[in-house]
């Protein structure tokens, strides 16, 4: 019997357990999960936390129920990969063997990489959303906070979900508007990017919602480090920025298991094909989703797209068969805009997100790069579709992995 | 879009970062150095250079990994090209825009 092993029961790891599980049979093949967590979160659930538009309960389920039965789940910390050797070895020291080991644990924020961001007001005054306590603690704070300077700020990137700090802000404005304390608030925007995103295009009509919702924008800004005593946050060229409320997301880096094993770049994600998934140093080794070093966005949407691709060229691989240099880092984010609106954006390496309408051309009903009372309640659904259909790793009708061209008007992304 | 440096037909993007390296030259450097109210000394030079290897070598550039380069630490690259000094640099150097992933 050959051995398969997934690590991480993450967004990417449990779809490519779903997708799998349909092609590899026993006995010819075992598929084994391993992932030392109890609990399965929905991820982008963590930015409606702080607002009290989610609890808890709507963002937590446990691994198991979205674990395909035929896969062996493995609940066990894991201490180091060995890829030479093909083995992983878990934290009680038991090894175990892999033909194919697919790398899915994911991305986190690293906190400790900022001077004084942990420092005395870390979860008094200053805040991160990107993990489950951060957002919660954030929440406890907004529910009392009587305004002034509420800065939100984004370290470096690359980090998960490129749009949400912009959600947060958003978000942050219509929610202040509705405690009627709007003009006790104000919104700063601070961001190393020299404009609110990475793609020209979409920075324009993004740019243009934070004029409207007056929130400021202060762009080229590489933190050096917090200044805890006099709430200040300070970048490698001397600028401050004063704060009474910091809304920061860290540092984000791939799993620590990574680094311990030799096989990451600076930030622990693993050097990986852009096309194909499979690792640069390893052929027998594929990587999904936020733990892998390519150029896409790291969002679970990313992951999705990645895990049809990625199970084709599995199959590839075992029948000795060419892969296929198929994945073009189609991304497709909902980005809430406040007041029960959002935006959708649809973008991969080549081409940037641009106005149109989805999944249909010229019908929608979602309309891409615009703000709509529809495309809010297309990222609502979203959640059900996500613990209902995605994770499940069905494929979600009309929505291809690779981009679809039609009824937009694309501007190619000449340099990169 | 074009520009004449020094009776050179150059051309640019709207930002003003070089399309095609092979018309990068040391006059091209200074004069895009002379918009951004910098004056390009030895040192600058070997920054520049750095860059462009990197470049070269496809090695994707950002701020972290220059200051952890060896060649210098972020805070006299900064001073070197003050306010958003890899986009600064990158585009003296003749590169194109870091894209510092999505």
């Amino acid at each position: 019997m050959k051995n398969l092993v997934i690590l991480g029961a993450g967004t990417a790891g449990t779809m490519m357990a779903n997708h799998l599980i349909r092609h590899l049979k026993h006995p010819e093949w075992n598929i084994a999960i391993i992932d030392e967590k109890e609990e399965h979160h929905y991820q982008p659930g963590y930015l409606f936390l702080p607002f009290d538009i989610y609890s808890p309960k709507d963002i937590i389920k446990t691994i198991e129920e979205f674990i395909p039965k035929g896969v062996q789940l493995i609940k066990q910390k894991i201490d180091l990969i060995l890829p030479k050797e093909n083995q992983i070895r878990l934290a009680d020291g038991t090894d175990i063997q892999y033909d194919i080991l697919i790398i899915a644990t994911g991305a986190k924020i690293a906190p400790e990489e900022t001077e004084g961001m942990q420092g005395e007001e870390w979860q008094k005054s200053v805040f991160d959303f990107y993990s489950f306590e951060g957002a919660l603690a954030l929440r406890d704070k907004l529910r009392e906070w009587k305004g002034g300077k509420m800065v939100v700020h984004i370290t470096e990137m690359p980090i998960k979900c490129p749009v949400a700090p912009l959600e947060f802000a958003f978000l942050a404005d219509s929610f202040f508007k509705h405690k009627h304390m709007r003009d006790q608030v104000e919104i700063t925007y601070v961001t190393p990017l020299s404009g609110a995103f990475t793609k020209p295009k979409a920075t324009d009509a993004l740019e243009h919602l934070l004029h409207d919702k007056n929130i400021r924008i202060e762009s080229d800004f590489a933190i050096e480090r917090v200044d805890n005593e006099n709430k200040k946050i300070i970048d490698y060229g001397g600028r401050e920025i004063a704060f009474d409320l910091l809304v920061t997301v860290p540092t984000n880096k791939g799993d620590e298991l990574i680094g311990r094993s030799g096989m990451g770049d600076d930030l622990n994600y693993v050097p990986t094909h852009k096309a194909t998934l499979q690792a640069k140093e390893y052929s027998n080794i594929f990587v999904l989703g936020d733990a892998s070093d390519i150029p896409a966005s790291k969002a679970g949407s990313v992951a999705h797209f990645e895990s049809e691709i990625l199970t084709g060229n599995i199959l590839h691989f075992i029948n000795k068969e060419p892969l296929t240099e198929e994945f073009d880092g189609h991304a497709n984010c909902f980005i809430e805009t406040g007041n029960g609106k959002a935006l959708l954006v649809d973008f991969n390496y080549t081409h940037e997100p641009v106005e149109g309408s989805f999944p249909f051309a010229g019908i929608g009903p979602l309309s891409l790069l615009k703000e709509s009372r529809m495309n809010h309640m297309g990222k609502l659904a979203f959640r059900w579709i996500y613990w209902n259909v995605l994770l499940k790793g069905t494929h979600i009708p009309f929505v291809s992995a690779t981009m679809s061209e039609k009824g937009r008007n694309y501007e190619e992304i000449t340099e990169h | 879009m074009d520009k004449i440096i020094e009776g050179k037909k150059i051309t640019v993007n709207e930002e003003g970062f070089l399309k095609d390296f092979s018309e990068w030259d040391k006059s091209v450097a200074e004069a895009i150095a002379a918009e951004e109210e910098i004056v390009l000394t030895p040192r600058h030079w070997e920054v520049l250079e750095y860059l462009q290897e990197q470049h070269k070598s496809e090695v994707a550039l950002s701020i972290r990994r220059i200051g952890k380069s060896g060649v210098l630490d972020i805070k006299e690259f900064y001073q070197l090209f003050p306010k958003a000094p890899l986009k600064t640099a990158t585009k003296i150097a003749g590169i194109p825009k870091p894209a510092s992933c999505i």
